[in-house]
C-alpha cells in the first residue's frame, strides 16, 4: 500500500534558479571583454618558457610577433619535425624577416616606428642556433628593441 | 479601443541562451601572454672600431654548452647558484682610486671587477643550446642586476626600484616626476646593465 509520507514541514524550500540567467550573462561578458581573437593562427608547438624578472608590453599594436618552434603534428609531414619559424600565418625562412619588418613598418605610422617592438615567441624547446639566427637578422634589420615572451613562473619550471 | 495585453515571453530558455554563447567564448579564448624579458640587441656598425680593451678580471663570462650546462668563469655551475655568483661579481667594487666603488658591499677581492660601471657579463651559447635554459639564464642575470639596483635604491631613497617604476608610471600618482625619474637614473647608472652576447 503505497502511501506518500506528508513533506516534513520544515524542509528546506527549492532554491530559486531565477537569477541564473544573470549570473551567466556576467560571466559571459567578462569572457567577451577578455578575449582576443587569434588573429594569426599557431602552426608551430609554442610552449613558453617561465620567468619572474618580466615586464609587461604595452601598446600591443606597436607589436611583431615571430614564432618559432616544431611544427605541428598536422605539418610535420611536410615541413619536417625541426624547429621553424612562423610569421603572420606562414612558415617562413629567415631571408623572409626582412619583408615581414619592412612590411610591419610600412603598415605603421611613421611616428610610431621608433617604437615597434618584436616579441620572439619561442617555444622552449626550440635550439638557440635559430633564435640567434633571427636576432642577427633583425639587427640588420635594425629592428633593435627585442622582448623574449615569456609566463610569469619559477625559471624551476623550464625543462 | 479594446485594450489587449501582449502575451508575455516566456523567459525560461534565456539561461540556455546563455549558457551556449558562454561556452562558445570559452572555448575561443586565448588568454595572450603579453609579458616577457625585454632586451635591447646591439647595433651593427660598419666603421671598424678599435674595440675597448677590457681587463679580465672586470669580465664576468658564462657559457652554456649544448648539454644546457652553465660555466661560469671556467668553473661548472648550477643554474639556482648563477644569481648569487653574478651578484657578487657585480657588487665587488676591487677597484683603488679612481676606480674605488664608494657604495658597494662586495668582498673587495682585488681579482674580480673594479666596480659596477666596468664590469660586463658575457653571455655565449651553443647552437644546440636549448631555449628554455637561455631564457633562465637571462633571467637569473636580470635578477642579479634588478636585487642590486632594488638595494641600493632601498638605501637611498627607502622604495625599490620597482615601486618608484610603477609610481612613475602611474597618472594618479601625487608628486614631483622629474625628480622621481632623476631618483630612477641614478640607480640605473650607479648599476649599469651590461650585458653582452657573444655571436
Amino acid at each position: 500500500m503505497a502511501k506518500f509520507n506528508k513533506k516534513k514541514s520544515g524542509e528546506l524550500p527549492a532554491i530559486s534558479t531565477a537569477s541564473l540567467p544573470d549570473i551567466v550573462f556576467m560571466l559571459l561578458f567578462f569572457f567577451m571583454v577578455a578575449t582576443t581573437m587569434r588573429d594569426t593562427t599557431l602552426k608551430v608547438e609554442n610552449k613558453l618558457p617561465y620567468a619572474d624578472q618580466i615586464e609587461k608590453l604595452d601598446k600591443k599594436d606597436l607589436i611583431m610577433y615571430i614564432y618559432i618552434g616544431k611544427p605541428q603534428e598536422a605539418f610535420q609531414g611536410q615541413f619536417g619535425t625541426e624547429s621553424r619559424i612562423q610569421l603572420n600565418d606562414k612558415f617562413a625562412d629567415l631571408v623572409d624577416i626582412k619583408a615581414f619588418i619592412a612590411s610591419e613598418r610600412a603598415s605603421k605610422r611613421e611616428e610610431l616606428v621608433p617604437f615597434l617592438t618584436v616579441a620572439l615567441k619561442v617555444d622552449e624547446n626550440a635550439n638557440m642556433g635559430l633564435v640567434s639566427d633571427v636576432k642577427q637578422e633583425l639587427r640588420k634589420e635594425n629592428a633593435l628593441k627585442i622582448n623574449y615572451t615569456t609566463k610569469k613562473g619559477d625559471i624551476s619550471e623550464n625543462r | 479601443m479594446a485594450k489587449r495585453s501582449a502575451p508575455e515571453v516566456n523567459a525560461g530558455s534565456m539561461a540556455d541562451i546563455a549558457f551556449l554563447l558562454l561556452i562558445f567564448f570559452l572555448v575561443t579564448t586565448t588568454i595572450e601572454t603579453d609579458t616577457g624579458l625585454n632586451r635591447r640587441l646591439p647595433p651593427i656598425d660598419d666603421q671598424e672600431v678599435e674595440p675597448p680593451i677590457i681587463r679580465q678580471k672586470n669580465i664576468f663570462t658564462v657559457l652554456i654548452n649544448g648539454k644546457n650546462q652553465l660555466m661560469v668563469e671556467d668553473e661548472l655551475m648550477e643554474l639556482k647558484d648563477l644569481r648569487q655568483a653574478a651578484v657578487e661579481f657585480l657588487d665587488n667594487g676591487g677597484g683603488t682610486g679612481e676606480e674605488a666603488c664608494s657604495y658597494c658591499q662586495g668582498k673587495k677581492d682585488p681579482k674580480s671587477s673594479d666596480n659596477p660601471d666596468k664590469a660586463i657579463i658575457s653571455l655565449k651559447n651553443e647552437r644546440e643550446t636549448k631555449y628554455g635554459t637561455y631564457i633562465s639564464v637571462q633571467n637569473e642575470l636580470v635578477a642579479a642586476y634588478n636585487q642590486l639596483r632594488d638595494r641600493r635604491a632601498t638605501e637611498l631613497y627607502g622604495t625599490t626600484l620597482k615601486e618608484m617604476e610603477a609610481n612613475y608610471k602611474d597618472v594618479n600618482w601625487i608628486g614631483n616626476k622629474d625628480a622621481l625619474k632623476e631618483k630612477i637614473e641614478r640607480v640605473k647608472i650607479e648599476y649599469p646593465q651590461k650585458l653582452s652576447e657573444v655571436q
